[in-house]
């Protein structure tokens, strides 16, 4: 395996000229073109949160002001530059991990070498070596995502004390690349579930409303970036899973093509439509780790050879930015996201976010994805098969917790039975029964048509559009327990997103308004899906989205109060 | 005791993994280099270089029953790596010392194909005559046993790699011959699972993983056996298959070629078959033989009997001290495996480059050796002798190739070199011997350079030590007399020095011609020619000088 591709210190400076924190807002002039429609923006969409607007011309040294900046390229900056250290950086963020933790939750382990791995790249600042993309960056892994010596448990009660003898390959790239490993993030359990709350050891909460969930699977890795507790993390996306939590706390999140991202090292959920994706404060250190961990791994044969572009290389044409920097895309509004069972308060987020796309030169029609309600059965029976295989390995023979017993049936039985979770059970349950001999032509292979379909679907619309956009949730988040007893609630809640992992597609949630609730108002995401490795047009259109977007300032109220 | 016993093995399996090795490369450069030899290699095949053909066991008297066998045989590739990560398989290494987290089943980790895997398996479906499956497809057969790593197994399903072949057999003579076509089923590609090591108290089993994850080849046949030893010549044919294919050793002892067979028996001219039983656990030939027949035996006997309800659909175990078998496990009702295509690996797409490539590179196989064989002239037996063992068969086809006789080279190798490989448990390959000093031996027989005694005696030589047979005839001084008058000086000599006995021969006791002849033939040293030696004793012994 090549290391990845890691661009010269040169080149990343010339980026980090243009950056926009280190611009001052009048080179920006060409963003703000048409003050206004800036106005009619605010008014229809942000209103309920007026009061978070903020002062566009706020110092470039509050990395949270309008637009959003990349604090992976900004804590370059201040190493090549020697302004700070690793170590301070670091530091900062341990000192707020360790205040906001209590509120949030979203660790299930700290590393204890977070400090030392810091002060290693100071020495290589020192050195005047190289450094590597990631240099100093600390990021957030999700629990099912493996590292080696360092628990990785699922969030499964059942690999309680787990430590894989091994990196997954998207954790080595990003170690390679100088990457920290701040921690293991919270998540259901084995991926299965949307608020956390399925996870065997505690329940994360929303940074924006210690009282909602933050989401889920990657509940940990959305809220650990939201309250800036590390700088970007990974998750992984099934169903949504990175999209749905990346929605509910205001962060971008993107879910790669399906294979563009190796697998090795994830604890597989549904194989066929897992995909490790990450989560950043701005679109362009969503792009900065993409392009890290992205490519083919000979380790996983699903994964792709298709070449992997410099996903951040729209930063170089940031300050160029026309007057309508979108003209002549064609985005498709998908019809069935935005009618009934969706919040209307979401819905009238997401029109606002298309009548901004239609500002900067796109065209705006809307699609209609016949097969689309058909999605979410059909993922539910084709995960839920490919995870009672997946999770046939957690047996307590070779590792995990294995019940004391002395006879071999009551080994699996039990300590399955004490070690998984009821949400992982009943998908266990759902998933045998769907492969069980007489039912498999009526479930699982029946679903499979219906992917087909909505492959089929899909591909279709996407050849007439550009990018096709859609909530990324029908609703913001919900309180904690509100649906911990109507799994089928919450299963439709995931209607807006199983469809693109049916496909394979990739999508981007970038942070697009808010609603009511909580003390600051929750914050509702765009998503856009392209198609097949077509990341680097989403992450294009998503960055000038996000840095043309009137008060775009998605800092949790939590992270206010605390610092 | 337990470590006694693994060192034991631990010794055979060095022994095996170089040989395997060794073996592989010698088979994939026969063709172009027929005189390569594998010298200084350990005999991966010396216990089983002769064929052992089973013993006339006794025909179960089958009353107007037929029986019906189909069998199905897993063989073991010797691939390098194991088939989906990069671990080695060495039989019999120390417990889980060849295991991986990919072989293990940890949490995260996923199959890369063994490209070798799906060549060995072209192979072996060429070889069997069956059609291949451009794109074919694994899935997950799904069981839980704490030697299965990942509570499934990666195999085939519905779209094996290779269908509808068929193998041709020739039954051994003393069986009474015939040659026999078998169907082939089908032949898709798996994984080995683990092995449990139960404790002598039964308190508790122990799981070593070496073996899981080892690639596999799953062959089954059609139900078209009839007898334990068209089954049990089925399965030797499978196993010269696979070791002229050189795709696996093909071991039954060490498990490198399981058979389970299906055994059911119907009144001859019904079309229903009867109730199928599974035997396994027969680690020979000639117990696959016995172990049907025995079975067979007993089902006509239950049949017979007006019993036949008494036939369970059941996996019965081969108990080779009783020489009879036991019941297993009843079946209760058929097992769900929840198969669904494996979304870990893609399809396995074959090329028509690489199948014709695959074919052109086959070896010949044994049948069409057999045919070779027996157009040259020589009997069934020696046909099935000789076909039997690829490296004998190199070796006379080797022989054959420096202008050596077929029917003498043969013998030869039938009679004293097999001999001398059996008290020397040595492999045809590991001999001094090469088939071009063979052939020399031969012709300087012919010819009548050396006789046929002082030939013997130089094929010792040229066995142990090695070395050309001319320098042999040279250095000891072995070449025929052949001059009459040399001969006729020695045999002068003897009459002289023995006349009591020639009075007596010439007042009519004329068998003392062979003690004359012996003590000329002494008197030489072995190197007279014995028809002109005869010719001139038989003239001077009756005085007409």
């Amino acid at each position: 395996m090549p290391p990845p591709p890691v661009r010269s210190p040169s080149r990343l400076l010339l980026c980090h000229c243009r950056l926009p924190f280190h611009i001052s807002p009048q080179t920006r002039l060409p963003l703000s073109h048409n003050s206004s429609v800036r106005r009619r923006f605010h008014c229809s969409a942000v209103s309920a949160v007026s009061a978070l607007s903020s002062d566009p011309q706020i110092a470039p040294t509050d990395l949270t002001t309008t637009p959003p900046s990349s604090h992976i390229l900004s804590i370059r900056e201040s190493l090549l530059s020697r302004r700070r250290t690793a170590a301070d950086v670091a530091g900062e963020y341990l000192d707020r991990l360790r205040r906001t933790e209590p509120h949030i939750r979203s660790f299930l382990h700290v590393s204890e070498t977070t400090m030392r791995e810091a002060e290693e790249v100071d020495r290589l600042v020192a050195s005047g070596k190289d450094l590597g993309p990631l240099a100093g960056v600390l990021v957030g892994v999700k629990d099912n995502i493996c590292t080696a010596g360092m628990p990785s448990t699922g969030g499964s009660r059942i690999l309680e004390g787990y430590r894989p003898p091994f990196d997954a390959t998207a954790v080595r790239k990003l170690k390679e690349a100088g990457a920290i490993v701040i921690g293991k993030t919270n998540m259901d359990e084995f991926g299965m579930g949307s608020t956390t709350e399925g996870s065997g050891f505690q329940v994360t909460a929303n940074p924006w409303d210690i009282s909602r969930v933050p989401g889920g699977s990657s509940g940990g890795s959305a809220a650990a970036v939201s309250a800036k507790q590390c700088v970007v993390s990974l998750g992984s996306d099934t169903g949504g899973s990175v999209r749905q939590p990346a929605s509910f706390c205001g962060v971008v999140g993107l879910k790669p093509t399906y294979g563009r991202v190796s697998r090795f090292g994830l604890m597989a959920y549904a194989s066929s439509l897992d995909v490790i994706g990450c989560f950043g404060a701005s679109v362009i250190d969503s792009a900065i780790v993409l392009n890290v961990v992205s490519g083919h791994d000979r380790f996983d044969s699903t994964s792709s050879t298709h070449e992997v572009p410099d996903y951040a290389s729209f930063l170089m044409s940031t300050d160029h930015f026309e007057s309508t920097p979108l003209k002549g895309l064609k985005v498709g509004m998908i019809r069935e996201t935005i009618g009934d069972g969706v919040d209307v308060g979401v819905i009238s987020s997401i029109k606002a976010a298309a009548l901004h796309l239609e500002e900067l030169g796109a065209t705006i029609t809307e699609v209609s994805l016949p097969s689309f309600s058909l999605g979410l059965p059909a993922y539910y029976v084709l995960a839920s098969s490919e995870a009672s295989s997946n999770l046939s390995r957690y047996d307590g023979v070779r590792y995990g917790n294995r019940a004391t017993v002395d006879e071999l049936n009551s080994l699996y039985g039990d300590s399955r039975a004490d070690g998984l979770g009821p949400e992982v059970k009943m998908r266990i349950l759902m998933g045998t029964y769907a492969l069980s001999a007489g039912y498999y032509d009526a479930y699982y292979k029946r679903a499979q048509q219906v992917r087909t379909l909505i492959r089929k679907s899909f591909k279709d619309a996407l050849e007439k559009m550009d990018i096709l956009v859609s909530p990324a949730v029908p609703s913001p988040a919900y309180k904690i327990g509100e649906k911990v007893n109507d799994p089928l609630a919450m299963y439709a809640g995931d209607i807006m997103t199983v469809n693109v992992n049916l496909a394979g597609l990739p999508a981007l949630v970038v942070p697009c308004g808010f609603v009511e609730g909580g003390s600051a108002g929750l914050p509702v995401g765009l998503q856009m899906i392209g198609s097949s490795f077509s990341e680097e047009k989403l992450l294009r259109i998503g960055h000038i989205f996000e840095q043309t977007l009137p008060n775009y300032r998605f800092v949790p109220p939590l992270f206010l109060e605390l610092v | 005791m337990a470590l006694i016993f693994h060192r034991g093995i631990i010794a055979n399996s060095q022994f095996f993994s170089r040989s395997s090795g060794v073996l592989f490369r010698r088979l994939r450069a026969s063709r172009s280099c027929t005189s390569a030899r594998g010298e200084g290699t350990a005999n991966t095949l010396k216990e089983e270089l002769i064929q052992v053909a089973p013993k006339r066991a006794l025909e179960p008297n089958t009353h107007g029953f037929e029986a019906i066998i189909g069998i199905e045989t897993h063989v073991q590739l010797f691939t390098l790596t194991k088939a989906f990560c990069s671990c080695p398989y060495v039989y019999g290494s120390r417990p889980n010392t060849t295991i991986c987290p990919v072989c293990m089943g940890h949490p995260g980790t996923l199959p890369v194909l063994n490209s070798k895997v799906v060549e060995f398996a072209v192979k072996l479906g060429l070889a069997l005559n069956c059609g291949l499956s451009m794109t074919s497809k694994f899935d997950r057969k799904h069981y839980f046993y704490p030697d299965l790593p990942k509570g499934y197994q990666i195999s085939q399903f519905d779209i094996p790699i290779a269908t509808k072949g068929f193998i041709d057999v020739d039954l051994p003579v003393e069986f009474g011959g015939g040659h026999r076509r078998f169907g082939i089923t089908r032949v898709h590609m798996e994984e080995d699972a683990g092995k449990l090591l139960h404790s002598e108290t039964g308190s508790y089993s122990q799981v070593d993983l070496n073996r899981a994850g080892v690639p596999l080849l799953e062959i089954v046949s059609e139900p078209d056996m009839r007898s334990g030893i068209e089954a049990a010549e089925y399965a030797a044919e499978i196993q010269r298959l696979v070791r002229f294919l050189g795709i696996s050793n093909g071991n039954m002892q060490e498990g490198s070629l399981r058979c389970d067979v299906n055994v059911s028996v119907r009144p001859i001219g019904q079309s229903k078959f009867g109730t199928k039983v599974e035997i396994k656990n027969m680690n020979s030939f000639s117990a696959m033989n016995r172990a049907i027949d025995y079975e067979i035996s007993r089902q006509v006997l239950l049949h017979s009997q007006g019993q036949s309800d008494q036939i369970f659909q059941e996996t019965r175990l081969w108990e080779e001290g009783a020489q009879k078998t036991f019941t297993m496990r009843k079946k209760e009702g058929l097992a769900d495996y929840r198969y669904f295509p494996e979304p870990d690996l893609p399809e396995v797409v074959l090329t028509k480059e690489f199948v014709d490539k695959l074919c052109q590179g086959l070896p010949e196989l044994p049948e069409a050796k057999r045919r070779r064989y027996e157009k040259m002239g020589l009997t069934m037996q020696d046909v099935l002798f000789l076909a039997n063992d690829n490296h004998v068969a190199e070796f006379f086809d080797a022989s054959l190739e420096n202008g050596a006789d077929p029917k003498l080279a043969a013998n030869w190798i039938m009679g004293d070199i097999s001999a001398f490989l059996k008290n020397e448990r040595l492999s045809i390959t590991e001999i001094k011997l090469t088939p071009f000093e063979l052939s020399e031996l031969i012709a300087s027989i012919k010819n009548g350079t050396i006789s046929g005694k002082i030939g013997k005696e130089i094929l010792f030589e040229l066995l142990a030590k090695g070395g050309t047979v001319q320098s042999l005839i040279e250095e000891k001084d072995l070449v025929q007399i052949v001059d009459p008058a040399a001969i006729e000086a020695l045999v002068d000599k003897v009459l002289a020095a023995n006349p009591k006995q020639l009075e007596q021969y010439r007042a009519g006791k004329t068998r003392l011609q062979g003690f004359f002849a012996g003590q000329v033939m002494k008197e030489s040293k072995g190197k007279a020619n014995p028809l002109v030696l005869n010719q001139i004793l038989g003239v001077k012994l009756k005085g007409e000088s």
